[in-house]
C-alpha cells in the first residue's frame, strides 16, 4: 500500500498535480494518464444547458428507456421466448392445467411465482408506455417552438426514427407474452400484410414461418425486440446527444439571450445534479405506479387461441393512431380485378398513415424551402410567433387525435350512449374537416396572442387600479412591463413572403412560383414586433399619471 | 456578462450576423433597424438560501435526511422481499409482494432524486452561465484542409481515375449483401403454397361440427332458436400439431335463427338446416374472430374494427372497414342427428390477399 502511494505521487509531481490531493486525485491522475479523460472534462465538465420545464421531457424520454433496459434486462433471465406448448402448472389457479406457450407460461411465472416479478414487468410495461408519450411530448415542443430549424434537422429526423423504432419496441414486446390480446394483434398485423398487393402473402408467410400464428413468430419478435431494435436505438440516442452537444442546446427568448450564447447551468455540479436526480424521480415515479396500477393482466385474457375475444379490448395507446385509422375507413373499399385483390381498407390505411408520418419526418426540410431562411437558429420561437407553423401543428395534432380517438370508438359509444355508427361518422369527419378548422383557429389565436403582447409592450398590462384625475375622468392603471419582460415579448423575426426571382435563362419556374405561392400564404397576416420608435410613440400617448409610479 | 452580445445588429432575434452572410438572395428575414435593443441580463436576485443562513441549514438538513430516507426505502425492499413471499395459489400474496416492494424502491429511488434535485437548486451556487455559440460549420481553413486531404487521398488512390476499378467494387459491395437477403428466404417453410393452404380449412364432408373447445358433437336438436355456438371442426380439440394454425381459418360460429327471419339465396337455400347457419367466425377485414352476436338484431360485430354482419342476409357486411360477407359452410345433419359439414368452405375464410380472386 505505501509503496504503491509513493509512485503515485512521483506521477503526481511529474504532471504538476498537487501532491496532498489524495485518493481522487491520484486515481483521477491514473485514468488520465490512461485515457486522456481530462480534455473532455475540460471541454464538458463546465457546459453550459439551459433550464425551462418542456427541456425535461426529452430527458424523460432517456431516462425511461434507461429504465426499459434495467427491467428488461432482469426480465430477459426468467422469460421463454418459445411457443413450444406446455401445461401451465403456476401458482395462479384459475389458468391451472390449461394449455398454453412456453412463453405465456413463463410470463404467468415472473407474475405469480417470483418475488418481485410482476413489479418487474410492470416497471416495464410502464415505462415503454412513458418512453413513448415522452417522445411524443418532447417533438411537440420541438415543433411548436422551431427548434427543428437549421442546423438542427438532422436530429430531428434521427429524434423521429427513435419515435418510430420505440413503436416498434412496443409493438414487439407488448406481442411477446404471446396471450390473446397479444395475439389478436399479430393477427391484425398478419391480416394487414396480407393485404398488400403481390408480395403480401408471402411477407406473411416469411415472417409467421407459415400459416398464422406458427410457432415462430414469438422467438423472432424477442431477437427484434431485445437484440436489434435496441442496438440501433442505442446508438441513435448516442448520435441523437452527439448533436446536442455539437448544436449547443436551444433557449427561449429571454433579456441577455442571443443567438450567439446559450444561458443556463453548468454540466457540473448543477445540471449533473438536477438532471440526475431528475432520472431518479423519473424511475420513482415509474417504480410508484407499477406498485399500484395494474398494467396488461394477461391472466384475466389467457393464452392465444384463434377463436375467443372479448369485446372493447384495446391496444397499447401508441398503435391507437393505426388502429383507429383502420376503422375509419367506409365499408366496401376493396375490389377485385384482373383476379388479384386490392384490399383499399388495408391500403388506404397504409398510404395515409404513411404519408403523414412521412410528411412530420420532412417537416424541417419543407419549412426552410418554403421560408427561404438558411439562418442558424438556437433561440426558440413562442409557438405565437411562428401562427402558420403552429397552425399546422395544431392541424395535425387534430388529425392524429382523431384517429387515435377512433380506435376507442366501441367504448366511447358503450360509455357515452351513443351508436356505433355515430361514433364512427362523428370520427371521420373531424379526420377530415378537423385539420382545417383546427389550423384556422390556431392561427387565429396566435394572432391574438401577438397582438394581445404588441398591446402589454405599447401600453403595459391592465393593473384593474381604477384612478380618478383631478379633472373628475376615471382612467385604469396601466402597468407597465419592465424591459427584460418586454424583451421576450418583441424578440422575434418579422419576415416576408419570398419574392419571384428569374432564374440564369430569365425564366420563372413553375417550382418557384408554387414556392412563392406557399411564403404567401406562411407568412399572411403577419404582426410585426414592436419597434423602438413605436414604443416611443405610445409612452408619449401615456401621461405620466396615469401609468403606476 | 450582460453585455456579451457586440453590437446591436447581433440582438436582432435570431439574427445571425455570421450566418447573414452565407444567406441567399432568398432569405426573408426582415432586419429591423429600429428594433428594441437587448436589454441584457436581468440583475441576479439571491436566494432565501443565500440569505438566511438558518434557511441555508435547513435546506442542507433536507438533502442528508432525504438521502438517509433512500436508505430506508433500499432496505425495506429488502425486507419486503422476505417478509411478504408469494404463496401458490394465493394471488392477494402477490398483490402485497409487488405493493410493497414496490413502495421500498420508490422510496429509495425519489428520495435520492428529490434530495440531488433540492440540493442542486437550494445550494449550490445559481449563477448562470453562458457559453458562446460559433456557426456549426467548420472554420473555413479547416474545411479547406478536408476538401485538400479529399483531393489527395482521391490522386494517390486514382479513385476517382481509375475508373474500372471504382465501379467495380461498387459493383461489388452492392451486390455483396444480396446472399444474405436470399438467405432470409429461409424464414418461410420451402414446402408450402401459401396461397393453396389459405385456400383450404379442416372442413369437409361429413365432419361433424363440435363445441369449441370441448370437441364435443352437436345435435341439431340440441340447438334452440335464438342461441349461438362456437364451433370447430370434429378432430381439431384432440389436434397437437398445428392446432392454432387449422383454428385460425376452421373456427365458426352457430347460430339458429326463425327459418322466417333468414332472407337466403336460391343457390344456398341447401346449405342451412332448419333455421340453422354455420359462418367463418374469422372477419374478412383483417382476420379477428367476429365473436359479439347480437340477438335480438342478428348482427354480428367484430369487435376489433367495428364491422357489422347481418346473419339474416347471409352475413353480409353492413357496417365497418371490411367489404365481403363471412364465408358460410354448407350444413347437413347426419343419420345421429348431428350437424356434419357439406363440404369446405366455398372460398377461403379470413383476410383477403392478393392471390384471393
Amino acid at each position: 500500500m505505501t509503496t504503491i502511494t509513493t509512485r503515485e505521487s512521483t506521477e503526481d509531481q511529474a504532471v504538476g498535480v498537487k501532491k496532498s490531493g489524495g485518493f481522487t486525485a491520484s486515481a483521477a491522475n491514473y485514468i488520465d494518464e490512461r485515457t486522456s479523460i481530462s480534455g473532455a472534462v475540460k471541454e464538458l465538465g463546465r457546459k453550459i444547458f439551459p433550464d425551462h420545464w418542456s427541456f425535461l421531457l426529452g430527458e424523460v424520454a432517456l431516462y425511461s428507456f434507461v429504465i426499459i433496459l434495467l427491467s428488461g434486462s432482469f426480465l430477459t433471465f426468467f422469460f421463454q421466448a418459445s411457443m413450444a406448448e406446455v401445461v401451465y402448472d403456476g401458482s395462479y389457479a384459475p389458468l391451472k392445467g390449461i394449455p398454453m406457450s412456453a412463453a405465456m407460461s413463463s410470463t404467468m411465472d415472473i407474475s405469480f411465482d417470483i418475488r418481485g416479478g410482476l413489479l418487474m414487468r410492470q416497471v416495464h410495461h410502464w415505462a415503454a408506455l412513458l418512453f413513448v408519450a415522452a417522445i411524443g411530448l418532447h417533438m411537440l415542443r420541438i415543433y411548436f417552438t422551431g427548434a427543428f430549424r437549421k442546423p438542427r434537422e438532422l436530429n430531428w429526423v434521427i429524434g423521429f426514427v427513435l419515435f418510430i423504432l420505440a413503436m416498434a419496441e412496443g409493438f414487439t414486446g407488448y406481442s411477446l407474452p404471446d396471450d390473446l390480446l397479444s395475439g389478436n394483434g399479430l393477427r391484425i398485423i398478419d391480416g394487414l400484410i396480407k393485404g398488400i398487393p403481390v408480395v403480401g402473402t408471402w411477407v406473411s408467410f416469411l415472417l409467421f414461418g407459415g400459416e398464422f400464428p406458427g410457432t415462430d413468430i414469438v422467438g423472432r419478435l424477442y431477437s427484434l425486440h431485445i437484440l436489434l431494435l435496441p442496438a440501433i436505438i442505442v446508438a441513435l440516442i448516442a448520435m441523437h446527444l452527439l448533436f446536442v452537444v455539437v448544436h449547443k442546446h436551444t433557449q427561449y427568448p429571454a433579456a441577455g439571450h442571443t443567438n450567439q450564447n446559450v444561458v443556463g447551468y453548468p454540466v457540473l455540479p448543477v445540471y449533473a445534479a438536477k438532471a440526475g436526480g431528475f432520472f431518479f424521480i423519473v424511475f420513482g415515479v415509474v417504480m410508484l405506479i407499477a406498485s399500484f396500477f395494474t398494467i396488461n393482466p394477461i391472466w384475466n385474457y389467457g393464452p392465444y387461441d384463434p377463436s375467443p375475444v372479448s369485446a372493447g379490448t384495446q391496444p397499447d395507446w401508441y398503435i391507437g393512431f393505426a388502429d383507429g385509422a383502420m376503422r375509419l375507413i367506409p365499408t366496401g373499399w376493396e375490389f377485385v380485378w384482373l383476379n388479384h385483390t386490392y384490399s383499399l381498407n388495408i391500403l388506404v390505411v397504409l398510404i395515409v398513415v404513411g404519408l403523414f408520418i412521412v410528411t412530420v419526418m420532412i417537416y424541417p426540410f419543407i419549412e426552410a424551402w418554403i421560408t427561404g431562411d438558411k439562418r442558424e437558429h438556437h433561440v426558440l420561437d413562442r409557438p405565437r410567433n411562428a401562427p402558420t407553423r403552429t397552425a399546422i401543428g395544431a392541424a395535425g395534432v387534430t388529425f392524429y387525435a382523431s384517429l387515435w380517438a377512433a380506435a376507442s370508438s366501441d367504448i366511447m359509444a358503450t360509455h357515452f350512449h351513443l351508436t356505433m355508427e355515430g361514433v364512427i361518422h362523428t370520427l371521420q369527419a373531424t379526420t377530415l374537416l378537423g385539420p382545417f378548422l383546427a389550423f384556422f383557429i390556431a392561427k387565429r389565436v396566435c394572432l391574438a396572442l401577438q397582438k394581445k403582447d404588441r398591446e402589454i409592450v405599447l401600453h403595459g398590462y391592465e393593473s384593474g387600479r381604477i384612478v380618478r384625475l383631478p379633472g373628475g375622468e376615471f382612467v385604469e392603471v396601466h402597468q407597465p412591463v419592465d424591459e427584460y419582460e418586454r424583451w421576450k415579448l418583441v424578440s422575434y423575426s418579422d419576415f416576408k413572403p419570398l419574392m419571384l426571382r428569374p432564374n440564369a435563362q430569365g425564366k420563372i419556374g413553375a417550382t418557384e412560383k408554387v414556392r412563392a405561392g406557399l411564403s404567401r400564404w406562411f407568412f399572411e397576416d403577419r404582426i410585426t414586433p414592436v419597434t423602438q420608435p413605436e414604443l416611443d410613440h405610445a409612452h408619449g400617448d401615456h401621461p405620466a399619471e396615469i401609468t403606476d409610479k | 456578462m450582460a453585455k456579451d452580445d457586440n453590437g446591436a445588429e447581433h440582438v436582432t432575434a435570431a439574427d445571425s450576423p455570421g450566418a447573414q452572410l452565407a444567406t441567399s438572395a432568398a432569405s426573408t428575414a426582415v432586419v429591423t433597424r429600429d428594433a428594441l435593443v437587448n436589454p441584457g441580463f436581468p440583475p441576479h436576485r439571491p436566494r432565501i438560501t443565500d440569505l438566511d443562513h438558518k434557511e441555508e441549514r435547513k435546506a442542507e438538513r433536507a438533502v442528508y435526511t432525504l438521502f438517509y430516507v433512500s436508505i430506508v426505502g433500499s432496505v425495506f425492499a429488502i425486507a419486503a422481499y422476505m417478509a411478504f413471499p408469494i404463496v401458490a395459489e394465493d394471488p392477494g400474496s402477490v398483490r402485497l409482494n409487488n405493493l410493497f416492494i414496490g413502495l421500498g424502491l420508490s422510496l429509495a429511488l425519489l428520495a435520492i432524486g428529490i434530495g440531488a434535485v433540492h440540493w442542486g437548486k437550494a445550494l449550490m451556487s445559481d449563477h448562470e452561465g453562458v457559453d458562446e455559440r460559433h456557426p456549426v460549420r467548420g472554420t473555413e481553413p479547416v474545411r479547406a484542409r478536408a476538401v485538400e486531404i479529399f483531393q489527395q487521398a482521391n490522386e494517390e488512390s486514382g479513385f476517382g481515375r481509375r475508373t474500372l476499378i471504382r465501379n467495380s467494387l461498387i459493383g461489388a459491395l452492392v451486390v455483396f449483401p444480396l446472399p444474405a437477403v436470399v438467405l432470409f428466404r429461409g424464414l418461410g417453410p420451402m414446402d408450402q403454397d401459401p396461397v393453396a393452404l389459405l385456400n383450404e380449412t379442416l372442413w369437409k364432408k361429413g365432419v361433424r361440427l363440435t363445441m369449441d373447445p370441448s370437441g364435443t358433437p352437436i345435435k341439431a336438436a340440441d340447438v334452440t332458436l335464438g342461441s349461438s355456438f362456437h364451433v370447430i371442426p370434429e378432430g381439431l380439440a384432440e389436434m397437437g400439431h398445428g392446432r392454432l394454425e387449422e383454428k385460425a381459418k376452421a373456427a365458426v360460429l352457430l347460430i339458429r335463427m326463425d327459418p322466417d327471419d333468414l332472407v337466403e339465396e336460391e343457390d344456398r337455400k341447401s346449405w342451412s338446416y332448419d333455421g340453422i347457419v354455420a359462418y367463418s367466425k374469422i372477419c374478412t377485414h383483417v382476420g379477428c374472430p367476429v365473436a359479439l352476436y347480437e340477438q335480438h338484431t342478428h348482427h354480428l360485430l367484430c369487435p376489433c374494427h367495428q364491422s357489422q354482419f347481418d346473419v339474416e342476409n347471409h352475413c353480409k357486411v353492413i357496417f365497418g372497414p371490411a367489404k365481403r360477407a363471412l364465408p358460410q359452410l354448407p350444413i347437413a345433419v347426419d343419420a345421429e342427428g348431428y350437424l356434419i359439414a357439406q363440404s369446405d368452405f366455398t372460398e377461403p375464410v379470413g383476410p383477403s390477399f392478393w392471390e384471393r380472386a
